[in-house]
């Protein structure tokens, strides 16, 4: 059951959620970056329908758990949209933000499928038998959940890449790319580690909740403080020199 | 075997997006020229050293502290320390490995005083409130 620190981090996510969409409305930006504010709208939903489900249900029930892994996934496939808006805004010059989204959503499908097929074998090997059970769903689920962060990884790390290469100055834009490529690799080394070593369980439940916090506080420091005409010369940003 | 290759390029992944993370709060603040005031109290006149940067974050915590700049101030000060861990191993090796850690360290000196140039004119501003009140 979580207790009083597990509630703060919660209450505080949630918080810091909404305040990017306030942010983001208060700055005139919620239209442009309108995949980001849903995103981070349905984050907030999904956080306050966890806290009921736990409440009715209890933190060691079935129900809480799907409803946990699920949302997350589909929350996920969510965050995939707010990346592919990203993509259109470093794209939309070039007018090639159509091939972009096709081919992410043909990455989005390829790795559902790739993760249903690594589970599919390795419980068929397991149990002898290929019925689809909750044990099967559950592993499933982080079993996708990790390859759909490591692949917002490599997405995101192409559009900074890209952004790079395409000499982008829009600060604002670059600090939106950057903190969601932050998110997406703390996520994605925290399911791997989560698969490698099962003695992490006892501090899973505090990497995640605090993990989660870290793009809302981001976005919501760059649509406050940064403004959208704001400019910077992004080869100074680069770790290797260019 | 899967799990552990992800686990390596998002290890890797996540330092190379947090120090440009970094990077980009600091160019954000480098072009700010900083106040006659600001300048006599830490000390900094063009160009700010890193040694600067213990000094001017006590000076820092001296202000009352604004909640929309508690995120940047928290990510230079562990940038700050994980370029001190550089220069304290890697960089005694690379000498342009070192000179790189010390322009950055620098930088996020320069980055604290314009924190505090903030923090300072915030506290005015809250004062001359309470003054009308």
């Amino acid at each position: 059951m979580p207790g009083p620190f597990e509630y703060s981090v919660w209450f505080l996510c949630t918080l810091l959620e909404v305040s990017v969409v306030l942010c983001s409305i208060a700055k005139g930006s919620f239209r442009r970056y309108l995949s980001l504010n849903v995103y981070m709208l349905a984050a907030s939903f999904v956080n306050i329908a966890r806290f009921k489900i736990l409440f009715t249900y209890g933190f060691r029930s079935p129900e809480y758990g799907y409803f946990y892994y699920y949302s997350d996934l589909l929350l996920t496939i969510g965050l995939y949209c707010a990346l592919m808006g990203l993509y259109s805004y470093v794209f939309e010059e070039m007018g090639a933000e159509q091939y972009v989204r096709l081919g992410a959503l043909l990455l989005l499908l390829g790795t559902a499928g790739f993760s249903f097929a690594i589970v599919q074998q390795s419980s068929s090997r397991i149990m002898g038998h290929l019925i689809l059970d909750s044990r099967v769903m559950g592993h499933l689920v982080l079993e996708a959940s990790q390859n759909l962060y490591f692949v917002g990884l490599v997405l995101t790390y192409v559009l900074w890449g890209a952004m790079l290469k395409l000499r982008e100055t829009r600060t604002r834009l670059i600090q939106l790319v950057l903190a969601l490529g932050l998110y997406f690799s703390v996520f994605a080394a925290s399911y791997a580690l989560r698969n490698l070593s099962t003695s992490l369980n006892g501090i899973w439940p505090y990497i995640i909740p605090i993990s989660g916090c870290l793009l809302p506080l981001a976005w919501a420091y760059a649509f406050w403080r940064i403004p959208e005409d704001a400019r910077i010369v992004p080869a100074r940003l680069a770790v290797v020199p260019r | 075997m899967m799990a552990g290759v992800i686990f390596v390029f998002s290890a890797a992944a996540l330092l190379q997006f947090f120090i440009s993370y970094c990077r980009s709060l600091i160019a954000a603040s480098s072009k700010q020229v900083l106040s006659a005031e600001v300048k006599d109290v830490t000390g900094i006149q063009r160009i700010a050293s890193g040694d600067d940067f213990k000094r001017v974050m006590q000076l820092l915590q001296l202000c009352p502290e604004r909640r929309e700049d508690r995120n940047s101030d928290q990510a230079i000060g562990a940038y700050f320390s994980l370029l001190n861990f550089l220069r304290s191993t890697v960089a005694r090796f690379v000498p342009s490995m070192r000179a790189w850690t010390e322009s950055e360290r620098g930088q996020c000196a320069y980055f604290a005083a314009v924190a505090l140039e903030r923090r300072i004119s915030f506290s005015r501003d809250m004062l001359a409130q309470q003054m009308d009140a």
